[in-house]
C-alpha cells in the first residue's frame, strides 16, 4: 500500500520527510512502547502510534522505520519535523484512535508484524 | 575510526543524537545494512539506559574492518542486581522515561541479543561500563 493510500484512508496529513512514491508498505505495528518498537524486525512496516515527542522519532530512526502514522490528533512539534526530515520519515497525522487506524489498514489489506 | 560522545542526564531532547550519528557514519562506509540495525539498536538502548538512569556520561565507538566496539560508562548509581536488570520486563524507570515509550525492562535483553560480545561492568555508587561488540566478519 502506497503512503499516499494510508493517508487517504486515514484522513490523514502529511509531514515530516517528502513521500517516497515508490515505497510499498505491506506490515502495520501500532504500539505507544518505544521498547517494543525497537525488539522487532520493522522492515516495510508503519508504525501506528499516539507517542508523539522526540523518541518517537529516534527509535523509529534506528528501527528503520520510513512511515510513522500518529493517531489521537496528536501534533509533532518543529524539533520532531526536523528529526523526521534528518532521518527521512513520512509522518501521517490523523484525529482517528489508534484502535481505528488500525482496523481500517487491516480491513484494507495491511498485514500485522505478527 | 574512533568517536566519542556525552551522555546528559535526563536529557531526552538530544538522546539518541550519537547512536543517530554512528548509524550515518556505518551507512557512509557501506556496513551490511542488518550490521547497521543491530549495533545501533543495541547502542540505542544503551544511550537510553544510560540517559535514563546514569548520573552522566560517555559513549566511545572504536570501528575498524572486523568489528565495532562500544563503551558506554556512566558514573553512577550502579546496578544493585544485574541478574534482575538482565530479565525481560524488570525495570526501575521513572515516570517520565516510561512517558517517553521507553522503561518496560527490555533495554538490557535487547542489547544482548543484538550484539556478539556483551559485558557489564557496574558497582553501585561508582558507576557502570557497558562494553557491546558487534563482528562484522
Amino acid at each position: 500500500m502506497k503512503v499516499k493510500e494510508i493517508a487517504r484512508l486515514v484522513d490523514g496529513e502529511i509531514v515530516g520527510a517528502p513521500v517516497d512514491e515508490t515505497y510499498e508498505v505491506k506490515k502495520a505495528f501500532a504500539s505507544d512502547l518505544m521498547s517494543d518498537v525497537l525488539r522487532f524486525h520493522m522492515d516495510d512496516t508503519v508504525l501506528i502510534t499516539g507517542l508523539c515527542n522526540n523518541q518517537t522519532m529516534r527509535t523509529s530512526e534506528m528501527a528503520d522505520l520510513r512511515v510513522v502514522l500518529i493517531g489521537r490528533d496528536k501534533q509533532p512539534d518543529e524539533d520532531m519535523l526536523e528529526l523526521a526530515e534528518d532521518a527521512d520519515i513520512t509522518i501521517i497525522k490523523s484525529k482517528y484512535s489508534i484502535f481505528k487506524l488500525s482496523g481500517i489498514l487491516y480491513a484494507a489489506g495491511l498485514e500485522p508484524l505478527y | 575510526m574512533h568517536y566519542t560522545f556525552n551522555i546528559e542526564r535526563g536529557n531526552f531532547t538530544d538522546a539518541g543524537q550519537a547512536s543517530s550519528s554512528v548509524k550515518r557514519t556505518l551507512k557512509q562506509l557501506g556496513v551490511d545494512p542488518a550490521n547497521i540495525k543491530r549495533t545501533v539498536v543495541a547502542l540505542f538502548e544503551a544511550e537510553i539506559n544510560a540517559v535514563a538512569h546514569a548520573y552522566g556520561g560517555t559513549i566511545d565507538v572504536d570501528i575498524d574492518g572486523e568489528k565495532i566496539v562500544m563503551v558506554v560508562a556512566d558514573q553512577g548509581p550502579g546496578i544493585p542486581n544485574l541478574d534482575l536488570a538482565m530479565q525481560e520486563g524488570w525495570s526501575t524507570a521513572s515516570a517520565k522515561v516510561r512517558e517517553m515509550g521507553y522503561g518496560a525492562g527490555m533495554g538490557l535483553p535487547n542489547i544482548k541479543k543484538n550484539t556478539d560480545d556483551l559485558k557489564i561492568d557496574t558497582e553501585v555508587g561508582v558507576g557502570t561500563t557497558v562494553t557491546m561488540t558487534v563482528y562484522l566478519i
